[in-house]
């Protein structure tokens, strides 16, 4: 059989694009943007014309999803952690809804935060939805997975949400592809009001989703990635779940593990399997990517049940992704004898390119704040956020998408005065609109600096929505056109830059600074694609 | 037969090519293959590290654990250094020399080689030096695959028939000049 060499990601966007969905909707955010880069690029996807342009923000990708299913097609959404908080609301209600076409929700968690604010993880907000979660262990189960997730999701009611972990979303395996199936045709839900969250419906549908709950669990007991094997030694039982399973494999490569293991890839959790573990064995170790879920559910308030060792206990580090390391540690095997990393490596930190517009900025900005002391630059995600590291030190504040414009309102209605903002185009459109809205109609003192470089830079520089639109948008939320001013970052333009700051602290109300020049790696790559078109 | 490969270098150094060549190398051998890689901030500069695993056997960490693997292939000299605990006690180092210098406190490697040199094999080579020789100054990472090839379990044919496929789009020069760096980094390795 041909097997082709994907990512965790792109066999998931092989598997959805197989499955015959009809859309993918999503926003960038590392480890989950190749999935639907995978789709823009993919020639069955184009020649179908499957949506897969990016959305503003994870709530409207996954409401657009939720849409499509309600036309009776299949969907995909696909965020990472962070961005199921924007999407939870709709998330939490599409659970009540259910679905018509088949819905999966591809949450992508980075523990470690190798590129996140947080590792928080997402099984709970699978539990919370009372949802199915699958979590792939491997490229080939991520493949398989996705690919029956559609059918899983239409036969039982509701969204399915696949977790992965950046591990997988980022590690190339070989993998087998299925059969290409036809898309769905159109056909609206068979009830009309199964969309319709009035509480006098809701509530009946709550009850039903609380009704499916037992079926779920007869999946998941079923299930053939749900596995038990049985080992000799009893003395010890391990629990697996997602990719944890290959660092226990990695420590026995013969194959020879000698203790019962239940691997867990679908949830709710494996009721059986779990049951039988805990009855022959004498301790449990539970081994997961993420928070301990699991451990937790497995451990006795009262410490009366069998010990369960794990990330609570100690067996395993409490934070950060697992490794087959840690795994050894916790089966008690001996490390071999390794070379010391040599004294006084420094790290490479990242640092602004050379050439960002975004230093223009910091630079002329750090000339304004210098005259009212620091602490009062609110920020927010991007590239422009290494402008809290040296040599700039300008900004104070990254929380989470569109906390600038926010963050800095809540100091001004404090008294701190001037407050500024810093956001990117991209930020801006995706959760920044709204704060801007609360400004205007409180006439706040504020002075927010767009730093547009026309592209979603962070995560590789794909189309931003706010692209030509910033200033009518901005016109639009009821911003005095007098106070939008723009400027080009650049060096030479440095006293001007300044002086338009300065003017506009000198207003007390809403001003809009756009800073706007294109991010120089995005001209770098476009020049580079429109080189080798011509050759 | 299994080999486990720590490739690293610096954001933009083309470690991901390497990854991509024994990538399909392997696949045409029909071997397995695990590849793990550094996504994530897209400005230049910062540290890349990619796990490579290949073996004729299914292959289930995507990491590579301490000691364990048979060689660390390096396109920058400080960045070799960081994960000298993944080799194995008799893997071997290929690192190039060339210094990539973006920090301000760029420490003096010479000692720690010296160092390391006595506990495992090491083997430098000035890479971009080569790659100019070679007549394409853009193909150091070919010189440093080329170097590496000797420990890695694949004929070097089959390597050669990978770098065709990979820089096919970019056309025969592209071709023959990464062709050209591979084997005048395999030579030096093996003189
Ligand atoms: C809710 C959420 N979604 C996605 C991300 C990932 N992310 C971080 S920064 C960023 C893009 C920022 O783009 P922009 O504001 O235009 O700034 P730039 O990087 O271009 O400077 C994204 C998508 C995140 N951290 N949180
Ligand atoms: S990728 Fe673009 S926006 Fe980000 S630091 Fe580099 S030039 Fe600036």
């Amino acid at each position: 059989m041909q097997r082709k060499l994907l990512l965790g990601v792109e066999a998931i966007g092989q598997a959805a694009i197989d499955a015959g969905i009809s859309g993918v909707y999503a926003y960038p955010g590392t480890p989950s943007t190749e999935i639907t880069e995978y789709i823009q690029e993919n020639e069955v996807a184009v020649e179908r014309n499957i949506h897969r342009q990016w959305s503003a923000n994870e709530k409207t990708a996954m409401e657009s999803a939720l849409g499509m299913s309600y036309a009776g097609k299949r969907s995909i959404t696909c965020m990472k952690h962070v961005g199921l908080n924007v999407a939870a609301d709709v998330f939490m209600n599409a659970a009540i809804t259910g679905i018509n076409g088949g819905l999966v929700v591809v949450v992508a968690d980075d523990p470690s935060q190798h590129s996140s604010q947080n590792e928080q993880d997402s099984r709970f907000y699978g539990k919370f939805a009372l949802l199915p979660v699958f979590e792939p262990s491997n490229q080939q189960e991520a493949y398989n997975m996705t690919y029956e997730a559609f059918e899983f999701s239409e036969k039982t009611g509701l969204p399915v949400l696949l977790r992965i972990t950046t591990r997988l979303a980022h590690s190339r395996a070989g993998v087998v592809q299925r059969e290409l199936l036809p898309e769905k045709m159109l056909k609206l839900p068979a009830n009309p009001m199964q969309f319709m969250l009035l509480p006098s419906y809701s509530r009946k549908y709550y009850q039903q989703l609380i009704d499916k709950q037992p079926l779920l669990l007869k999946y998941s007991n079923e299930s053939e990635y749900n596995t038990f094997s049985h080992g000799t030694d009893k003395s010890l039982g391990i629990v697996c779940c997602g990719i944890a399973y290959n660092y226990l494999i990695e420590n026995y490569p013969e194959g020879d593990c000698p203790y019962p293991v239940v691997k867990i890839a679908q949830y709710p959790v494996p009721e059986i399997w779990l049951r039988k573990l805990e009855k022959e064995c004498d301790e449990l170790l539970v081994m997961e990517e993420g928070y301990p879920l699991v451990e937790e559910l497995l451990t006795d308030f009262f410490e009366r049940g069998k010990k369960v060792h794990g990330r609570l206990s100690g067996a395993l580090p409490r934070r950060g992704e697992l490794n087959p390391d840690h795994v050894r540690k916790a089966l008690g095997h001996e490390q071999p004898e390794i070379a010391e990393v040599p004294a006084g490596l420094v790290g490479r930190p990242p640092s602004l390119c050379a050439g960002c517009g975004h230093q223009d900025t910091y630079f002329a900005l750090n000339e304004v704040i210098a005259d009212y002391g620091d602490g009062r630059v609110f920020s927010d995600i991007g590239c422009y956020t290494l402008g809290a590291l040296p040599p700039y030190n300008t900004v104070n504040t990254c929380v989470d998408m569109g906390a600038s414009i926010t963050m800095a309102k809540g100091a001004a209605d404090a008294g701190l005065e001037p407050v500024f903002a810093v956001i990117g185009d991209s930020t801006f459109t995706h959760s920044g609109i709204t704060g801007l809205l609360d400004c205007v109609v409180e006439k706040t003192n504020i002075n927010i600096i767009i730093v547009d470089n026309e592209t979603i830079a962070m995560t590789g520089g794909q189309d931003s929505s706010a692209k030509g639109r910033i200033e009518k948008i901005c016109e639009g939320v009821g911003v005095d056109t007098k106070h939008i001013r723009i400027f080009v970052p650049l060096k030479k333009n440095h006293d001007e830059i300044v002086k338009l700051i300065r003017e506009e602290v000198d207003f007390k109300g809403v001003s809009v600074l756009i800073g706007r020049r294109e991010c120089v790696q995005r001209v770098a790559r476009m020049k580079k694609m429109s080189s080798s078109k011509n050759e | 037969m299994k080999t486990d490969i720590i490739l690293a270098g610096v954001g933009g150094q083309g470690i991901l090519s390497i990854a991509a060549i024994l990538g399909a190398a392997a696949l045409n051998e029909n071997l397995y293959l695990k590849q793990a890689e550094t996504h994530g901030m897209s400005q230049r500069g910062g540290e890349v590290v990619s796990h490579l695993r290949i073996s004729d056997s299914p292959i289930y960490s995507d990491l590579i654990p301490l000691g364990s693997a048979e060689i660390i292939l390096s396109v920058e000299p400080l960045e070799s250094l960081r994960y000298v605990p993944f080799l194995k006690s008799d893997g071997c180092l290929v690192t190039n020399t060339t210094e990539f210098r973006n920090i301000a406190n760029y420490p003096k490697l010479e000692p720690a080689f010296t160092e390391l040199g006595t506990k495992l094999k090491i083997i430098q080579i000035d890479a971009d030096t080569m790659a100019r020789e070679t007549g394409n100054p853009k193909s150091s990472n070919m010189v440093m695959l080329g170097a590496a090839s000797p420990f890695i379990h694949i004929d070097k044919e089959i390597i050669l028939k990978a770098i065709e496929t990979v820089f096919k789009a970019k056309g025969d020069k592209v071709v023959e000049s990464n062709k050209q760096a591979f084997l005048a980094g395999r030579e030096f390795a093996l003189s």
